[in-house]
């Protein structure tokens, strides 16, 4: 199951937006509703995305609301693994060039062994990862195992981080800047907090990597919203609910929205 | 696994050590400056709660070295908890045991019932130094929660307090007290629905609310600079301790033992005794029913390194990282972590961890109620039943200290259940 790992996914993703383009990211939980169905999931999405972001489950998920929590303990419940969820990632990715970046906690990494995971998840061609439990202070070990594989850290920054540490953290950061719109955990919301712009702005002059926001966009409106400034957003609960819904197709409605609000043709 | 790269620190400025310096010529122990214990500790937890966190322990090091907040503390520790808490020669369970003497160092005398008073009066006046208007606590077995409840409404500052539904229930006692005392109780129902998922909802809420809320973590968990400040908090049981030893028989114990869940009261006393080489220490974790295969909350005893709840300590965990259910009779030490204070001193030998069952337990409850009229709380109990062995196995001329961390009137429901009272 080797995939090409010579994949730069800062480039990839700023030579899109240098066209233009506004990206958009689905987040899915790794596994569901059925390993089958996540990897068709997976290959259907891609056509409208620049990226998909797998969460692959922990049992204790802090920085998740309700929706994702609810979508972890299925997960762990139908017997998902790490080794598990990389090899489904592997098999959607000989189907599509779409690159996967990893969303997960440090424990199952730690616990793998941040060298053993990093050499897994380039095997599955993985291009980056998203550890919210782990921050800038922590990541130094970590980001050296993912560069010497070739993948990409992928810093966050909050409403909450001041200008000097955002700046440290956007020039820290790897395949793209992740912007975290409010203060609290995934969810739905229905509208932006003013403070994701602002924090978009104090972010942009120190990155030329794309700046994503994330955490709460969930309609096609907002998505339109955050990307009046920012060069794309990531969507997770409002997916993942239509996915425990066994709504696939209002995930790629969903998804088709949110392209065509983010870049009206 | 090689050292990280050298990276500029986030604590400015570098804290000392002051409060444990200023009154006590031992025990000093404390983190490094990235907030570490030898290789655990440490801060993982979201950027969003990143800021919040470094000016908590900007608060607590200008704090620590203010000869006013010092005043007050110890005002609040003897007027509000009436500190010093006696220690006491249990001569009767001496006698019984047949061994070395027993003392106790009675925290259940401590106001609200458990030593957990010590870490949430100072923690609020933290609360109101960082012009924060609203604290949060989890709580397990409910001691802490009613005692950030007491703290709270002493200042008069909203609380609020997540507790797991199954010790919502096994607890009921002091849900009702957390609530006459003015704060809000929210039970949880994830997961196993006890004291690691009460932590999960806390952090979730504190992400939401940081900004006006401070949370008052119970024990030395949690992301720097909770292990640190909650462990200097809690020293000067240890310190009151070894005054009294020395004044009450003119020497150190040879043991010192205390029960360890997150392991805030075995710090607290401990630390009075770490520089002091002849002082054996112990630590009791719980082993739950003690039967094969069933959980139990013994993280240290087979446990591996892992992180969770912003810290790298000892933890239950499957292959995979998951964490894995604990369980314990007693609510305050149904947890499958520890502090990372105690994972370096189970590595650097300084203190053994020992176990006690369930059973083991109840047993320590009825022996010591009916022999000197003290009901323990069940996680005391644990560090009971191994200093009631450790008495037998030293020999009469010896002294064993045991931190009797709170008072068990909250679990007559669980030991008359168990007995059939």
């Amino acid at each position: 199951m080797s995939v090409d790992i010579q994949f730069d996914l800062g480039a990839h993703l700023k030579q899109k937006v240098s066209e233009g383009r506004k990206l958009v990211v689905p987040y899915l939980t790794c596994g569901l509703p059925s390993p089958g169905e996540f990897v068709d999931l997976y290959v259907k999405l891609a056509e409208s995305a620049d990226a998909i972001e797998v969460g692959i489950p922990f049992s204790d998920p802090v920085m998740d609301g309700p929706v994702i929590q609810e979508a972890s303990v299925r997960a762990l419940e139908a017997g998902v693994t790490v080794d598990g969820c990389l090899g489904l990632i592997a098999e959607a990715l000989k189907r599509t060039s779409t690159p996967a970046v990893v969303m997960t906690y440090y424990n199952p990494v730690h616990s793998a062994g941040l060298e053993t995971f990093a050499e897994k998840a380039a095997a599955a061609g993985v291009s980056g990862l998203i550890v919210p439990d782990l921050p800038y202070e922590e990541c130094a070990e970590l980001d050296q195992a993912l560069k010497d594989k070739g993948l990409a850290l992928i810093q966050l920054v909050a409403p909450t981080t001041p200008a000097e540490r955002a700046s440290m953290l956007a020039a820290a950061s790897r395949g793209w800047v992740y912007v975290v719109s409010r203060m609290g955990v995934t969810g739905l919301q229905d509208s932006l907090a003013s403070a994701s712009a602002e924090v978009v702005d104090r972010v942009k002059p120190h990155t030329d990597l794309p700046v994503l926001v994330g955490v709460g966009i969930s309609t096609g409106e907002l998505a339109g919203e955050a990307c009046r400034v920012a060069d794309g957003v990531i969507v997770g609960t409002a997916v993942v609910k239509r996915v425990l819904e066994d709504d696939l197709p209002g995930v790629v409605s969903l998804i088709s929205s949110m392209r065509e609000a983010v870049n009206p043709s | 696994m090689t050292p990280p790269r050298r990276r500029p620190s986030f604590w400015e400025p570098k804290y000392t050590d002051v409060m444990s310096a200023r009154s006590a010529p031992a025990g000093v122990t404390s983190a490094d400056t990235r907030g570490r214990w030898g290789e655990y500790g440490g801060v993982f937890v979201p950027e969003s709660l990143m800021e919040a966190l470094r000016q908590l322990e900007a608060v607590r090091v200008e704090a620590w070295t203010d000869p006013e907040f010092h005043a007050e503390l110890d005002r609040l520790n003897r007027e509000v908890i009436g500190r010093p808490t006696p220690l006491y020669l249990a001569s009767r369970l001496t006698t019984k045991v047949g061994g070395a003497r027993i003392w106790l160092k009675r925290e259940d005398m401590a106001f609200t019932g458990a030593h957990k008073i010590n870490n949430t009066l100072g923690q609020l006046l933290l609360t109101l130094r960082m012009g924060k208007t609203r604290v949060l606590a989890e709580t397990g077995a409910g001691m802490h929660g009613v005692a950030t409840a007491a703290a709270a409404a002493y200042f008069g500052i909203p609380c609020l307090v997540y507790m797991g539904a199954e010790d919502t229930r096994r607890q009921s006692h002091n849900v009702a007290r957390m609530k006459m005392l003015g704060a809000e109780v929210r039970p949880v129902t994830n997961g196993s629905e006890t004291l690691k998922d009460a932590i999960n909802e806390a952090l979730r809420e504190w992400v939401s609310t940081v900004e006006t809320t401070h949370y008052v973590i119970g024990s030395v968990v949690g992301p720097h600079p909770y292990p640190q400040m909650v462990g200097d908090l809690q020293s000067i049981i240890g310190r009151e301790a070894r005054g009294q030893m020395l004044e009450l028989t003119g020497k150190l114990p040879d043991a010192v033992v205390a029960c360890v869940g997150g392991g805030s009261n075995a710090i607290g006393i401990f630390r009075g005794f770490i520089d002091d080489a002849g002082v054996r220490i112990y630590g009791v974790e719980a082993a739950g029913t003690g039967a094969k295969g069933a959980p139990h909350s013994a993280a240290i005893g087979l446990g591996r390194p892992g992180v969770l709840h912003g810290a790298r300590s000892y933890l239950l965990q499957d292959n995979d990282g998951q964490i894995l259910p604990a369980h314990s009779v007693a609510p305050g030490l149904d947890y499958p972590g520890v502090g990372p204070e105690h994972s370096m001193l189970k590595d650097n030998g300084r203190v053994q961890y020992l176990t006690a069952t369930d059973a083991d337990a109840v047993a320590a409850f009825r022996t010591l109620a009916s022999s000197e009229g003290i009901l323990p709380a069940l996680e005391s109990s644990h560090a009971v039943a191994r200093g009631m062995d450790l008495a037998r196995s030293l020999g009469k001329d010896g002294d064993v200290l045991v931190c009797l961390s709170g008072r068990g009137d909250k679990d007559v429901d669980i030991v008359a259940g168990m007995l059939g009272l």
